[in-house]
């Protein structure tokens, strides 16, 4: 055919330098750090009280100390070392920023699928979700809290459930963008089934929000248990959390404000790493730039 | 003669490190006298909108910076002038309108109002004066009732008439050089006409000279006084438009030629007489009208539709935007449920089985859509995409792509690709991959919505001629959507005319062009751009053998 070799139309593009998204993470500066402060406080957190003392143990003749070599980070009004709560509280606060976000995440893709893809039930859900919406978060998980009594569990699942609708909301948008797409025409025109249609062509395309999303999520759910905490809502008072220590040295701060510094500052460094990375993931997993991958 | 308003010499511009070629634009020579329009045709990645876009200083400073040559703009050097000269240049003595006439127009401004900011960015008049200017800019441009439409917002104009703002936008500072990129492109053929035929006369009236890019031969034909073709960035043949399109010496420009389907349906063969192999009737579709609080507005999208294609023939389904000829595919496909009618494909009606009873009819009905780049998933390779019907219908996966290599070869493909991801080939590449994707189902009935589109005439002229190989190799009933009547009259055995979601005429191809009953009919084949020019050497594809 004289018009095939203009164009070249038999010779299909040799196939480009393909980058995994795990090494265009890394490249940005944001993953990075944000990623190695999280690691490093993920580490303190699974080995830090095999090294550090008792973090509940009461000693009262070396009661609200400041910092000093044997005590880092200073002690309280009943002379706990602040420096091996803080550390056992790490562990309180990323078991919640994780669960809150995966449990959240797992539920609102379900919901958002659904409402996203199968328009009877598109009104329903959502409207559902804009109820959930309209409640303040805190307050819900204050009233979960009263009514079901302090645990780690009834926190988590107070915090989860004002999130979902946010994951629904993303999930949806994108199921409806995505639903429009001729590639997503085709497959049903070809007589595949819903499930393998929703799994094989949909779901792909939300991971990369979802990812983003769930750091956001972990981010707020431990700000959230901190406060929670700090109000005296949270987690039972003799466990550790961040929360429950600032709240106890709040009556204290005047005159020894390392109470509430060191947990504050560990919380904050840590919601801090968690958005950065959000923010450096988002900007990698956008598809504009994933395009060019 | 005088000196030309704009003379372009020499003109290089490099590309972005890693692209295809070093250089979009290379040592490009052309120039635009008063009074003249120029056409600069190409396919796309020409670099003709580079070119365009170099003159009115628009291209990124980074990634497409110019190396060469000079752009003089009435002697002027646009190419030296600081971001402050050149701004006065815009507008003053240089204007553009785009192909989009909504994305160009701010949606939160009145049309007006942006018209009169022209004015006051680049004139001293006080605003009565700017305002009698504006309605007299607009009243050139033939907008109606400039008065009221002053105060309109530009979703509520249609596409024309945006376009006719854009039009009026540029026109208003009397600038000696109207640059326009592809500006009828987005419109419809009837509207498109119209366009044409004022920017022709604005050109006419106000002596300007004016840079036209577009990649359509039958515009060119309409409008040009001279040619420039251009190919990979560089200017392949320039002359008088008369002497181009009937005599072009390069060989590419004589390619192209030839790859523009003629208004002349070639005499077709007639069907085998055979049982239709798609039989809708009564096909009615109504959108809105839903909600949970009282009824939306109603859009009656297709009304009464009544057709048949036999096996191995072409349907043709022409009409504008909005005359619901996509929802008729989409129905006929049960991509959307009709609200009445019955759709018979090998004699059972599918129009209202539900999704489990729906699903063993499917693989006799496929479809190949528009937009090669959003055909296919671009998360799977190709071959994973072309084995999901078949296995679908329980084929196992060896013979699937035992049958899919097979396709490959068919639709003129490497079986070899069927390993690669979409975004490795190009639109026509893609656009037979959809057509292989759509063959693996053995369908009985073919639907092809706006297939070639979005390809460059000499790619789809090539995918027509595929389509039209496998219809009568698999001895398909195709139907055939478009809105482009050359592509129509080349393919179709027979043609059915819509508007506003009625059928106003059907008939036999060359009776329908030839002796059109309906006045749509006949107002659209008046539109068609370039209809009483002859191109060189216009070959239409070869009838299907039979």
């Amino acid at each position: 055919m004289a018009l095939a070799k203009s164009s070249g139309e038999d010779a299909v593009a040799p196939a480009p330098r393909q980058a995994s998204v795990f090494g265009l993470a890394v490249a940005n500066r944001g993953v990075l750090w944000g990623g190695a402060l999280l690691a490093a406080m993920a580490l303190i957190a699974a080995v830090g009280p095999f090294f550090t003392g008792d973090a509940t143990a009461l000693n009262p003749i070396q009661r609200l100390k400041p910092p000093s070599a044997e005590l880092w980070f200073g002690s309280d009004f009943l002379g706990r070392d602040i420096f091996a709560r803080v550390v056992a509280g790490a562990r309180i606060s990323l078991a919640v920023g994780v669960a809150v976000a995966v449990v959240s995440i797992a539920i609102g893709l379900l919901l958002g699928l659904v409402a996203g893809y199968i328009r009877a039930l598109d009104a329903p859900v959502m409207r559902v979700m804009d109820g959930l919406m309209s409640i303040p978060g805190i307050l819900l998980a204050i009233a979960l809290v009263s009514l079901s009594g302090a645990t780690l569990m009834t926190v988590i699942v107070a915090i989860t459930v004002p999130e979902i609708p946010r994951v629904v909301r993303l999930v949806r948008a994108v199921v409806l963008t995505v639903r429009e797409e001729p590639y997503v025409e085709a497959a049903i025109a070809a007589g595949t089934r819903t499930p393998l249609v929703m799994s094989r062509h949909i779901l792909p395309n939300t991971i990369a929000p979802l990812i983003v999303q769930a750091t956001y999520i972990c981010g707020s759910a431990m700000l959230l248990e901190a406060i929670l905490g700090f109000l005296g809502a949270g987690i039972p008072p003799e466990i550790p959390s961040w929360g429950n220590i600032m709240s106890e040295g709040r009556t204290y701060f005047q005159i020894s404000p390392w109470i509430i510094f060191y947990p504050g500052i560990a919380l904050a460094a840590t919601v801090l790493a968690v958005n950065v990375m959000g923010d450096g993931l988002r900007d990698t997993l956008d598809p504009r730039i994933a395009r060019k991958m | 003669m005088s000196a030309p308003v704009l003379d372009i010499r020499g003109l290089s511009v490099s590309l972005p490190k890693g692209a295809d070629r070093p250089l979009a634009v290379e040592d490009v020579t052309f120039s635009v006298n008063a009074g003249e329009l120029v056409c600069v045709v190409g396919e796309s990645g020409s670099g003709k909108s580079v070119t365009a876009f170099a003159v009115m200083g628009l291209n990124p400073k980074r990634s497409l910076k110019a190396v060469a040559g000079e752009i003089l703009l009435q002697g002027v050097d646009v190419l030296k002038q600081s971001t402050r000269g050149l701004r006065r240049l815009r507008g003053e003595k240089m204007a553009m309108i785009f192909q989009e006439p909504m994305t160009a127009l701010n949606p939160v401004m009145k049309v007006g109002e942006q018209i009169a900011e022209m004015l006051e960015i680049h004139s001293d008049l006080g605003p009565a004066k700017r305002r009698a200017r504006v309605l007299e800019a607009m009243r050139d441009v033939n907008l109606p009732e400039p008065q009221s439409l002053y105060h309109a917002y530009p979703h509520q104009l249609s596409g024309g008439q945006r376009q006719r703002i854009m039009i009026a936008m540029a026109l208003t500072l009397e600038p000696a050089l109207l640059i326009a990129d592809e500006p009828t492109t987005a419109l419809d053929v009837t509207t498109q006409a119209q366009i044409l035929a004022l920017i022709k006369d604005i050109q006419r009236r106000h002596g300007m000279a004016v840079l036209f890019i577009t990649h359509d031969f039958g515009v060119v034909a309409e409008i040009a006084d001279r040619v420039v073709v251009m190919r990979n960035g560089r200017v392949v043949e320039q002359g008088a438009a008369a002497e181009i399109l009937t005599a072009p010496r390069d060989a590419y420009t004589q390619m192209l030629m030839a790859a523009v389907p003629s208004l002349t349906p070639p005499e077709r063969p007639q069907p085998k007489p055979a049982p239709p192999a798609l039989e809708v009737s009564g096909l009615n579709k109504v959108y809105g009208g839903g909600g949970w609080f009282g009824r939306g507005r109603q859009v009656h999208a297709a009304q009464d539709v009544e057709l048949t294609v036999r096996p191995g023939e072409t349907l043709g389904v022409v009409g504008e935007s909005g005359s619901g000829k996509s929802t008729v595919a989409r129905c006929v496909v049960r991509l959307v449920d009709p609200t009445s009618g019955i759709i018979r494909i090998g004699g059972a009606d599918v129009a209202r089985l539900g999704e489990r009873r729906l699903r063993p009819h499917r693989r006799d009905i496929q479809i190949v859509f528009q937009d090669p780049y959003r055909s296919l998933n671009p998360r799977r390779t190709v071959g994973q995409s072309i084995v999901e019907g078949p296995m679908n219908f329980g084929m196992g996966a060896t013979e699937a792509l035992a049958k899919a290599r097979e396709l490959m070869t068919v639709v003129g493909l490497s079986p070899e690709a069927l390993e690669r991801f979409p975004h490795q080939f190009s639109g026509g590449q893609r656009q037979r991959l959809c057509i292989a994707r759509a063959l693996a189902m053995e369908p009985k009935v073919l639907i092809a919505d706006e297939a070639v589109s979005a390809l460059d005439v000499s790619v789809q002229a090539q995918v027509l001629d595929l389509l039209a190989d496998v219809r009568a190799r698999f001895d398909l009933a195709m139907l055939f959507i478009t809105h482009d009547l050359r592509v129509a009259a080349q393919i179709c055995d027979r043609i059915m005319v819509m508007r506003h979601g009625q059928v106003v005429e059907q008939g036999p191809t060359r009776e329908v062009f030839g002796n059109p009953q309906h006045a749509y009919t006949r107002a659209l084949l008046d539109a068609a751009p370039g209809r009483e020019t002859r191109f060189a050497s216009a070959v239409s594809c070869p009838p299907a053998p039979t």
